[in-house]
């Protein structure tokens, strides 16, 4: 991809199909890091299918064919020296207690590392095409930090005005871009 | 966050148009999110298409929506328009200035922009 954000929107699409109620995208930076997590509540997945979605050449013969999304963001990771885990609970396993989450670390000087981009798209594409799930997105940086949690704006709007409608995600586009600048990127 | 003093503005401004937005799905334009749409540009082109909506004044009329893989990853970013009474029509190999034309001339203006499509290409 051509910039990480890309890849989160793509992972934590995988949150929503799984039916999530809470999707956090946590990134946490260093002067040399960059650590994203994602993590949801769905209904998680057993072990055999987390082997054969971090690799997927692991098969079994009761394994079926999955996506490219999760080894190509693991792969961007390693190029940088860095890694990608998955830990999941299935909701099979545990009725209560069920989820997923994705970690990646990237080394911020390696050659091969790829900008976080515009995360600020990937937060509010993520929102707009997903009203019903809450998110919490927070970006610390050595400078401070970036957040924001769907389920304050949702307390805010009350029932009448969805979370999707153009003037809100507007709003949420806005805030983030003035958080950006106020912690000076 | 932004001061949520603005957001509740913004909540009591719209709670009186909440009524007209109900039905605002007479015309559906779905973008295909998967990994190879998104690989090849999709989260742009669907911007353009909320932001062209939004600008037009057309979200009574058109609603845009994300979905998995169409299965013609080859032809990436994907957009389909639904429309009640009228055959789907499939956008291919979109960009942001691609998809306001679209707006512009098909959902707006109610002309298909045939050089687009995937017949055309
Ligand atoms: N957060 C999650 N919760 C539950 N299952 C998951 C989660 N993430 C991934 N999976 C499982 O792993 C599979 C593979 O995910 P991956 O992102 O690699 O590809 P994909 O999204 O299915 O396909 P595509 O590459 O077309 O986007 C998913 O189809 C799903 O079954």
């Amino acid at each position: 991809m051509k910039e990480l954000s890309l890849n989160i929107l793509d992972v934590a699409k995988n949150s929503v199909t799984a039916n999530a109620s809470l999707i956090k995208i946590l990134i946490n930076e260093t002067e040399e890091t960059l650590e994203i997590k994602i993590i949801d509540d769905g209904c998680g997945m057993d072990e055999e299918t987390v082997m054969h979605v971090v690799d997927p050449f692991y098969t079994t013969r009761t394994t079926r064919s999955v996506g490219l999304g999760i080894p190509l963001f693991k792969l961007e990771a390693e190029q940088t020296g860095g890694s990608l885990t998955v830990e999941s609970r299935s909701i099979k396993e545990d009725l209560e207690n069920h989820g997923t989450e994705i970690t990646a670390l990237f080394y911020k000087n390696h050659i091969d590392f790829i900008e976080l981009g515009d995360i600020v798209s990937t937060v509010t594409t993520l929102i707009s095409g997903s009203p019903e799930i809450d998110f919490l997105f927070e970006h610390k940086t050595v400078n401070g930090l970036v957040s924001l949690d769907t389920s304050q704006i949702r307390e805010v709007l009350g029932a009448d005005v969805p979370l999707d409608s153009p003037e809100i995600i507007l709003w949420m586009t806005d805030s983030l871009k003035e958080e950006y600048e106020r912690i000076d990127f | 966050m932004k001061s949520l003093a603005e957001l509740e503005e913004i909540r009591n401004r719209m709670k009186s148009q909440v009524v007209l937005r109900e039905d605002s799905d007479a015309i559906r334009i779905v973008v295909g999110m998967a990994t190879c749409g998104i690989a090849a540009g999709a989260r742009p082109v669907l911007q353009s298409f909320v932001e062209a909506v939004n600008e037009e004044g057309l979200t009574e009329k058109a609603r845009v929506s994300q979905t998995g893989c169409i299965g013609i990853c080859q032809y990436e970013p994907v957009a389909e328009v639904y429309e009640a009474g009228k055959e789907k029509v499939t956008y291919v190999k979109l960009t942001p200035e691609k998809a306001k034309r679209i707006v512009e001339e098909h959902i707006k203006g109610g002309k298909v922009v045939a050089e687009y499509t995937i017949a055309n290409s």
